[in-house]
């Protein structure tokens, strides 16, 4: 393919994708914006505009920082940006060229610079009885109240650690929902690994003040936030769930009919792996992140990540990630100077860093449990598509597996439809401990496209002269 | 396990009727297939094609491929990420999916 159909595509229509797009549109940049969803505000603002103008008891729930994205879902329209919602991208290659499927039909275009801004992913939750139905995540909680006005009907059970299991168990309770616990890995020592990053933090005092107003709301309402849990697991009871944890040396059990799990938010890199963009290993929270520059540049050079994709810094800082990979990016086509361009970023990066300047302390204070994400025990169901427990792992590397893709070979791990969305972090955990390295020296699945359910019909009429190589 | 807030004015919201093993289900416009199925009281989606074990919505976000049902006859659907449409006719999906082959030479039916 010699030609381009856009000069950039964005994909991903949360802060980051929104704000990039915005950015390039407004300076007369020509781009098309790719979202799986059937409206723009990604998973952090989801349905906000139908929130915002049907639903305004739910709009209260969900408070000031989720309307806060109607500060651009509400001017995303007016710009020239090609908008194209319930698109699912399938494959993204270093070229430009970007394979996707809507309204039941493959196709492949071009671009000469990609923003992928597909965000985050929940970190999975390995423990015994997380496939169970009526185990989900606290994420999908909130989805749920701000897709379809649904809460629980209760009561529930909240489980892991984090801002986001903090903040759902106050949506939940403002909603009347009957909370038995939040059970909170969060204790002692956390607190204490946060206290030298707690200066950096004060620099925006508003992410402290909120941490403590979520405590407070819960303390009000009278949920009982049970704090150093060291594990958890959830057993069918009946027709309810029996949560059955370690706290203080001794073992408990609460009963409820919805187990809520949370364990912090991790960069969503299927994109940037099968692209092959290089990642390195973030110690604090455990998770790989594409490799960029100031810009948000990969190891590609015509790619680019903006958001949570890049690394967790929330969702105002995704928006200063967008605009200053747009920034970069019309540069690079020749439209700015580069003096130009610092100029434009400088007000930018002040508040980028602002937003940023709490992430470490919250990467202390919320360190993932390990107890819950290396899991130990051999019946635990690590590969939730293929039904793989830690033991069919313990038993590979026994007879030789040295990594995730050997083991794929060796147990299906990551072969199944969310292509180790669900477990690759996990199996790359229990290898580690099994063999006595270090996570990192284990590494991560090698992801193959399609990324995105593709028929063979589909790929088949793919209408394009060159195609995917 | 969910029910809908009773605090908006449900009359605001269009409903919109999707079919689900033959049983009607009241959904409202702009519902996700998971969303009106949550509503509705189901709380599996799908017997796993390992072991045939009942398996409902984990993330809601389209990561997990846990809430794959069928809709309209076509398997492997996200119900988390498509919209309800009227007449929707959606069913659990049963195990893994069985393959219509047919010899070559055959029409093809299979949309």
């Amino acid at each position: 393919m010699k030609t381009y159909d856009a000069d950039v595509a964005v994909i991903g229509a949360g802060p980051a994708g929104m704000a990039a797009a915005m950015e390039l549109a407004a300076r007369g940049i020509a781009v098309t914006v790719f979202d799986e969803n059937s409206a723009p505000g990604g998973q952090i603002y989801r349905a906000i505009d139908a929130v915002a103008g049907e639903r305004p008891a739910t709009a209260g729930l969900l408070g000031p920082d989720y309307l806060h994205g109607r500060t651009l879902t509400a001017t995303f329209p007016a710009f020239a940006v090609d908008y194209r919602p319930s698109a699912a991208v399938w494959q993204v290659e270093g070229d430009g060229s970007l394979g996707y499927t809507q309204d039941g039909r493959a196709r492949v275009m071009r671009a000469r610079f990609i923003v992928v801004a597909t965000g985050a992913l929940e970190r999975p939750v390995p423990v015994p009885g997380w496939t169970l139905p009526g185990v989900m995540t606290a994420g999908a909680a909130q989805l749920a109240l701000k897709t379809a006005d649904l809460v629980p009907e209760g009561p529930v059970v909240l489980a892991g650690n984090g801002p986001l299991l903090l903040l759902v168990a106050g949506q939940l309770a403002d909603a009347g929902t009957p909370i038995a616990a939040v059970l909170e890995t969060t204790g002692p020592a956390d607190y204490l690994a946060a206290v030298p990053f707690l200066p950096r933090a004060l620099r925006a005092p508003e992410y402290l003040k909120k941490g403590l107003a979520m405590r407070a709301r819960l303390r009000r309402a009278r949920v009982p936030v049970l704090g150093g849990v060291k594990s958890f697991a959830i057993e069918e009871a009946g027709p309810a769930k029996a949560v059955t944890y370690l706290r203080h040396g001794r073992k408990a059990t609460v009963t409820a009919s919805l187990v809520l799990l949370h364990v912090g938010v991790v960069p969503n890199t299927q994109i940037t792996r099968q692209a092959g963009c290089a990642h390195d290993w973030y110690a604090p929270q455990r998770y790989w992140r594409p490799r960029t520059d100031a810009w948000g540049r990969t190891s590609i050079a015509s790619l680019f990540v903006a958001g949570d994709g890049a690394a967790i810094e929330g969702a105002l800082a995704a928006e200063c990630s967008g605009r200053l990979s747009a920034i970069e990016i019309a540069h690079a086509m020749g439209r700015l100077g580069q003096e130009e361009r610092d100029i434009a970023a400088e007000p930018i990066r002040r508040v980028y860093a602002r937003h940023s300047a709490p992430r470490a302390m919250l990467d202390a204070l919320f360190r993932p449990p390990p107890a819950v994400i290396a899991p130990a025990l051999d019946d635990v169901v690590v590969c939730r598509c293929e039904e793989i427990t830690v033991a069919a792992i313990r038993q590979a590397v026994a007879v030789g597996c040295l990594g995730p893709n050997q083991l794929k070979s060796y147990a299906r791990p990551g072969m199944g439809p969310c292509q180790g969305r669900m477990c690759g972090l996990t199996v790359a955990e229990v290898i580690a401990a099994e063999r006595g390295v270090a996570v990192s020296d284990v590494g991560y699945f090698r992801i193959r496209p399609p990324i995105k359910p593709l028929t063979i019909g589909e790929l088949a009429a793919l209408e394009d002269a060159g195609g995917m190589e | 396990m969910f029910k809908r807030l009773d605090t908006n004015k449900k009359s605001a919201i269009p409903a919109v009727t999707i079919h689900f093993e033959g049983r009607a289900i009241a959904a409202w416009r702009g519902d996700t297939v998971a969303g009106a199925l949550l509503a509705a009281g189901i709380t599996y989606f799908r017997r796993s094609a390992i072991s045939g074990t009942e398996r409902g919505p984990y993330c809601l976000m389209g990561a997990c491929f846990d809430c794959l049902v069928e809709i309209d006859g076509a398997p492997n659907q996200q119900a988390c990420l498509r919209v309800v449409q009227e007449g929707m006719r959606v069913a659990r999906q049963d195990g893994a999916v069985a393959l219509d082959v047919r010899p070559i030479g055959t029409k093809d039916t299979v949309a």
